[in-house]
């Protein structure tokens, strides 16, 4: 397992956010933290980020217990579910910013910046600045970005809940395809079981702080363990059949 | 008369008004409205033509009456020049202290959350609601020779009240919300994102602070600094009690136009009260000039 999670727990002001969170993301796999608001998905990336520090339990990137490490040293890069780009940089600064922090030299920042933008297709708009783009040109900056330091695990938090309900489909197949080309073990958070079943490969369904189901998304459509996770997924099952789909077809 | 000058832009500070005037949309063209609208321009233009445009014009008739060399040897006069010195000093000490406090104080409740946060933003708006003459009691009974550490200033030899000391410390006591009351929405709007994602690729606080939180405060930041400088120039009440009134050595310029207006000085008194006018101008120029580059 790339990253593993063991025994988490955490707690703000008395509400509990994780409770004995355990589970783990094998080396190039994308992986949906699936779960309603409120439900803890969040809190869990974070804590996989160094955002957030469990009140107990062990994280595990690569073999290494990473829980006293800081986010930086991490090898991660973060997807924030507004992506948080830097708004007074242009769109070129804003993925060489994590470069220049490491002190790499101007012409290896200019080819990593020149390839990433050319990875997302944005080669001509390097000197945008991000409230010139549409939000989906803004995903795709933030993605770069994430990836400029060449981590080893991607984090994206609601990547396409700042996104047209219209393009949101579109982007997610292009995610995808990204994340495949790039071959980096990547957790995706959602509370859309639609996303997670198209997109991951396998699906950590949370529930109040809790781990319900951890599975392929063949597995937990066929075999839900839990009757919440039957539940949340026959709601997906309905709204996925109104769309003339079904679940076999995932 | 003598708090006239200051009294110009101590109305303007109540509300950062100027910048939500351009949404304001017209109104749909019907008669009434446009009756409303006339009568308003008329009642807000005498308002401001009785309060504020004519106690201008009677400040620089006044300092001209006598002639220009009056008025020159007024200006000129040691005391003034003094005052003036003394008067810009306690105003950058101000600034200074209020910046990196109003940095401070913003930055940590905008971006972290405890305990007691509302009691402590409340705390700082204490200036705004608190008689600034109370504010130089205040200073008197903690520093002065009857107040609990007057004891102990007195065997260290520190002067604080009937001092220079004391001068600044009122004058930062009654600026200190401007530059946090200007940071505090802007960095509280922003949220910690940006930051975080710095972060998270390893930048340290100080370039984050320069390369992500400093762009996006520069312009309220300047604001309030303008805000700050134009209060502290023209602050009276603190200062009035806690100064002593020592002509050439605790006299700002508020202070000494009193004192000239007092003795019967009037020309003088008029001819001080300019300076703070023109300060005051400048300040305006200023003031606009961020507002319009804030957007």
């Amino acid at each position: 397992m790339y990253v593993q999670m063991e025994h988490i727990y955490k707690t703000f002001d008395g509400f509990h956010a994780s409770s004995d969170v355990s589970f783990g993301v094998e080396k190039g796999q994308l992986a949906a933290l699936l779960g309603p608001s409120g439900s803890g998905k969040t809190t869990i990336l974070r804590m996989i980020a160094g955002l957030d520090r469990p009140d107990s339990g062990d994280i595990m990137i690569d073999g290494m217990r990473v829980n006293d490490l800081p986010g930086s040293r991490r090898g991660i890069g973060f997807v924030f579910q507004n992506y948080a780009l830097f708004r007074y940089m242009t769109v070129a600064d804003n993925i060489a910013f994590g470069l220049e922090v490491q002190k790499k030299s101007k012409k290896e920042i200019r080819g990593r910046v020149d390839e990433l933008l050319e990875l997302v297709s944005m080669q001509d708009l390097g000197k945008r600045y991000p409230h010139q783009l549409s939000g989906g040109q803004r995903q795709r900056v933030a993605f770069a970005r994430a990836l400029a330091p060449n981590p080893h695990l991607l984090l994206l938090d609601e990547p396409f809940a700042a996104i047209d309900a219209k393009v949101r489909r579109e982007l997610r197949t292009w995610l995808k395809e990204m994340i495949r080309r790039v071959g980096i073990t990547s957790i995706f958070v959602t509370h859309d079981q639609e996303e997670a079943m198209e997109v991951a490969d396998a699906i950590i369904i949370t529930n109040l702080g809790r781990v319900e189901q951890i599975g392929t998304p063949d597995e937990i459509c066929l075999h839900p363990q839990t009757e919440f996770v039957a539940d949340f997924i026959d709601a997906a099952r309905y709204e996925a059949l109104a769309a003339a789909k079904s679940c076999e077809e995932w | 008369m003598k708090k006239k000058a200051p009294r110009t832009y101590q109305e303007d500070i109540i509300g950062d008004g100027i910048s939500s005037i351009q949404k304001v949309r017209e109104p749909h063209r019907e008669n009434e409205g446009r009756c409303i609208k006339y009568v308003l321009i008329g009642v807000c233009t005498l308002f401001l033509f009785v309060m504020l445009v004519l106690p201008l014009i009677v400040v620089v008739t006044n300092a001209l009456r006598d002639g220009w060399a009056a008025y020159r040897e007024a200006v000129i006069d040691e005391y003034t020049v003094k005052a003036l010195q003394l008067t810009l000093f306690a105003a950058v000490a101000a600034v200074t202290v209020n910046t990196v406090f109003g940095l401070f104080a913003s930055y940590l409740l905008s971006k972290f959350y405890f305990r007691g946060r509302q009691i402590f933003a409340a705390l700082i708006d204490i200036p705004f609601s608190i008689s600034p003459v109370i504010a130089g009691l205040v200073f008197i009974l903690t520093f002065g020779n009857v107040g609990w550490m007057g004891e102990f200033l007195k065997a260290h030899g520190i002067r604080i009240v009937f001092a220079v000391p004391g001068v600044v410390l009122a004058t930062i006591f009654v600026t200190f919300p401007f530059v946090f009351r200007e940071l505090f929405p802007v960095l509280n709007a922003q949220g910690k994102d940006e930051e975080e994602a710095a972060a998270l690729m390893g930048a340290g606080g100080f370039t984050i602070f320069r390369r992500i939180t400093f762009p996006h405060i520069k312009w309220a930041l300047l604001y309030g600094v303008i805000l700050c400088a134009a209060r502290a120039l023209g602050e009276f009440g603190a200062v009035s009690v806690i100064s002593g009134h020592l002509r050439g050595k605790t006299n700002t310029l508020p202070l000494h136009v009193e004192i000239l207006y007092n003795e019967f000085n009037t020309t003088a008194a008029f001819a001080v009260s300019s300076i703070l006018v023109v300060l005051a101008v400048l300040i305006l120029i200023a003031r606009n000039i961020v507002e319009w580059r804030k957007e």
